[in-house]
């Protein structure tokens, strides 16, 4: 150490050692510094004391607050559900086809409803509702329904489904595949006539024929639909898997058919009340009308 | 002699050559195959030139214009790490670059091997291991030779260190591309790339201490005592991490030997400490050498790196759990985490203290010297980083930056700030001294990349504070109806603005290390740019350097 020396702009000693000539002071440590790590010190000893913190044989100390994240957890949610307790009764006790009627139930059963759709039908309807033409998921902000779109019957197809495998009410149809049927010049004219329901260019003979003799039977002879069967409207302008001829044609040929999982096993009643309302209100939601009473009431009519 | 000793290399290339063809052919995977062909083409090219000329590295030495014969150190394998800095710090940066622009603007994901989750391990990869492992070496290298007045003990080992890391690294960053993963973050490479890594880190341990043996000083320098924990600690985090099984030899997939909630906090415990031991406590060690060196002042406190010394690296190695609040961990672990994070701020911050306060007496240097000027500016953002550190790993602040971009931004204030801006000062530092240059061929140069590199820090860490707390407000937000508001979607769609900021702060950091690499390369090409002056810089006199006290002719590096 007999290389200490003063460091002349500081007025501080050095330590003593050189290497590759890098010197050393021999600063005091900042008080500041110091009392800064102690008290982080003091403040972690008084914490592991509050909080759950040693591990022993079989669990960790508590803590003296008792606290834990579960328990935190258990309590905030319970807090919320208490909040909603009272709307979840009542929306649980009303017929669906009643709700409605009650303004205020229905505006709370429409906000579920909507956080609900975020979080579980977002994914293929978008966050809008909005749906995919490409892709061949339903628009559920229009008035065009393939199963039906008054409150039941969109409750029923959300517990229910579409062609989910496994459910045995499950909303299922089958349009067979027309591969190799017809050929080319037969099926340009078929196109055509699709297109023609709904005004898009103009029909033929060949078309007309091969429509009433195949299609006819589901689609309804002037391309109505039938809600029965999920079998499309073909005379609006709205269309699952677009509406090019190519699309057209391939649909025919291979047709792609929409599945929907059936949510009862995974969403309770009341959430399921809530989504139905929330589909509803999006503005293509039809009046319910008692079916059931009268078979001949046509419920395709807009209410 | 020298012709049976090629002779004996070109044997040995040739075995590994015809082991990887066959490695090769008989691959399970598609991964493994293509890793055994890059090491097969590696072993033909060294077959080549090892045949063609007993020196297989002299041409290029030529091309990089390294200076010839054997120095007071032994510098080659410290120039060639300079060198790899430079070209692996652009290969990062581009690549984050190119990732941020793929969160503003998702077309950009080129399936499927430019795809966002392959290229995003490619970027951390690049930059925390290519980038910063190889100025680590290159840097422990030069500071060990000089602090211990020694050359490097067992100098055909330093070389396999440097060649073997930078296969590790090629294979690592290819492997991304083609799947191989075993995803774990900061560990992605798989089992036969981990163990690979393994025999050159061991290579690093025993050339590191070897040469700190032969000092001729009596004491070991700081910047020492941190380079050794940082090889050493690494060793241990990556052989635990990565203990797994592999499910053929000729596979590249395997399982991980821990599963669940212990599984990750194992992953944790060395994700944190990688940010520890790999990107804080060696790079307070170029800190200890450079500051002082460039500043030309002694270092401020010997108590101080002492006590900061010992209490970091005390600390840090239980800080991991905080990544794993309010999940399956058990709550005294969280608790663990998070009180050793709170007092690690103090420790943290006393390196900071030591390197600025070692300016006492230069402060003027902060405006004529834009590298002083730049690692002044590294200690500034790495005392930012270690405050927020402790703070984002308080539960309650944790349960709204967590999952959230926040975490993000918080991140590159340290690598771009920290990591970024002193690796870049000590390039500058380094280049003219290994070139035997007279000054970095533009300092004017230097200057604005400081600005460009600062400038785009602040954007990048100001938009994702904004995208974090807007993330983390939008997920907890609560309707009055008392459901959620907002889908996730939503939430990422509101960020986009940020999300285009943030690639422009990218894109100016990377601008600044292009105008370094011009910068380098005119500099090793022994240009000198006209231009008015910024003020003083330490003058370079080779006889300071001695490196075995009293002994006039210094061993031959080879």
């Amino acid at each position: 150490m007999a290389n200490k020396r003063i460091d002349e702009p500081t007025g501080t000693e050095t330590v003593g050692h050189e290497w590759d000539g890098i010197e050393e002071l021999d600063t005091p440590m900042p008080r500041w510094w110091l009392w800064t790590l102690y008290l982080t010190i003091v403040w972690g000893v008084v914490y592991v004391i509050l909080y759950p913190a040693w591990p022993l044989v079989d669990k960790a100390t508590e803590g003296v607050l008792g606290w834990s994240s579960r328990g935190e957890l258990a309590e905030e949610m319970s807090v919320v559900d208490q909040a909603r307790a009272t709307v979840r009764e009542e929306l649980a006790r009303i017929p669906i086809e009643r709700l409605p009627e009650n303004s205020e139930l229905f505006g709370q059963a429409v906000a579920g409803g909507r956080s609900a759709f975020q979080v579980h039908c977002s994914q293929c309807h978008g966050s809008g509702a909005a749906g995919s033409q490409t892709l061949g998921y339903p628009n559920l902000n229009d008035d065009d329904w393939l199963w039906g779109g008054d409150l039941k019957a969109i409750e029923y197809t959300l517990v229910n489904g579409i062609r989910a495998p496994g459910v045995e009410d499950t909303r299922t149809s089958l349009m067979p595949p027309f591969e190799g049927a017809f050929e080319p010049a037969r099926l340009d004219g078929l196109v055509s006539h699709v297109l023609s329901l709904s005004g898009k260019g103009a029909s033929n003979g060949t078309g007309v024929q091969l429509y009433q003799d195949n299609c006819s039977v589901c689609h309804g002879a002037a391309g109505e639909g039938n809600r029965e069967l999920g079998a499309p409207r073909l005379n609006d302008a709205i269309w699952l898997y677009g509406s090019s001829r190519e699309q057209v044609r391939d649909q025919i040929l291979n047709p792609k058919m929409g599945r929907m999982p059936h949510w009862s096993e995974r969403l309770d009643p009341v959430t399921i009340k809530m989504l139905s309302a929330y589909v509803w209100s999006l503005g293509g939601g039809e009046e319910f009308v008692e079916v059931a009473e009268d078979p001949t009431v046509e419920v395709d009519e807009e209410p | 002699m020298q012709a049976e000793a090629a002779l004996g290399r070109v044997g040995l290339w040739l075995l590994v050559m015809v082991l990887s063809v066959v490695m090769a052919a008989t691959a399970a995977d598609s991964g493994m195959a293509a890793h055994a062909t890059i090491i097969g083409i590696i072993a033909f090219v060294m077959v080549w030139v090892t045949a063609a000329r007993f020196d297989p590295l002299g041409k290029t030495q030529g091309f990089f214009k390294m200076p010839e014969g054997p120095s007071r150190y032994d510098d080659d394998p410290i120039r060639w790490g300079v060198l790899a800095t430079m070209m692996w710090a652009l290969v990062g940066l581009l690549a984050g670059v190119f990732i941020a622009s793929q969160l503003a603007f998702p077309q950009l994901n080129i399936e499927p091997y430019f795809n966002f989750g392959r290229v995003r391990p490619l970027h951390t990869s690049a930059v925390i291991f290519a980038f910063g492992g190889n100025i680590l070496i290159a840097s422990s290298f030069y500071v060990v030779q000089r602090t211990c007045r020694a050359q490097l003990a067992f100098p055909a080992l330093a070389r396999f260190v440097f060649w073997g890391y930078q296969l590790f690294i090629v294979l690592a960053a290819s492997g991304y591309l083609f799947g191989v993963t075993q995803s774990r973050e900061y560990a992605e490479p798989e089992w036969y790339v981990d163990l690979w890594l393994t025999i050159v880190w061991v290579a690093y341990l025993i050339v590191f201490v070897g040469t700190l043996a032969r000092r001729t000083e009596p004491h070991i320098y700081v910047a020492n005592w941190f380079y050794l924990s940082f090889i050493i600690t690494i060793a241990m985090l990556h052989i635990v991490n990565n203990l797994a099984v592999p499910v053929a030899w000729n596979g590249s997939l395997s399982f991980s030997a821990f599963a669940g909630v212990q599984d990750a906090l194992t992953q944790w415990w060395y994700g944190h400490n990688a940010v520890a031991f790999f990107l804080t406590v060696p790079f307070l060690a170029m800190m200890y050498y450079f500051v002082p060196k460039q500043a030309e002042r002694p270092v401020y406190s010997y108590r101080l790196s002492i006590i900061h010394f010992w209490s970091l690296i005390f600390l840090y190695i239980w800080a991991g759990p905080h990544h794993l609040h309010y999940t399956a961990l058990p709550d005294w672990a969280q608790t663990l985490g998070m009180v050793f994070s709170v007092i690690l701020w103090m420790p943290s911050w006393g390196g900071m203290i030591n390197g600025l306060m070692t300016l006492n007496g230069a402060w003027d240097k902060v405006r004529t010297d834009p590298i002083i000027r730049m690692m002044v500016m590294a200690m500034a953002f790495y005392g930012m980083a270690t405050f927020e550190g402790p703070m984002l790993s308080i539960k309650a602040v944790n349960s709204l930056s967590h999952y959230t971009d926040w975490t993000v931004g918080h991140v590159h204030s340290g690598a771009l700030g920290w990591n970024g801006l002193i690796s870049f000062a000590a390039v500058y530092f380094l280049v003219p001294r290994l070139w035997k240059r007279e000054r970095m061929y533009s300092l004017r140069m230097i200057n604005w990349h400081f600005w460009l590199a600062t400038l785009g820090i602040v954007f990048y860490a100001a938009s994702m504070w904004v995208a974090g707390i807007t993330q983390g407000l939008m997920w907890r937000e609560y309707g009055p109806d008392g459901y959620l508001v907002n889908s996730f979607a939503e939430t990422v769609a509101a960020l986009h603005e940020l999300y285009i900021i943030r690639a422009l702060g990218g894109v100016m950091y990377l601008s600044g290390a292009i105008i370094m690499g011009y910068n380098v390369w005119m500099t090793i090409s022994g240009k000198l740019r006209e231009e008015k002056p910024m003020g003083a810089m330490p003058a370079y006199d080779p006889e300071k350097d001695r490196p075995i006290a009293g002994s006039a002719s210094p061993e031959p590096a080879e």
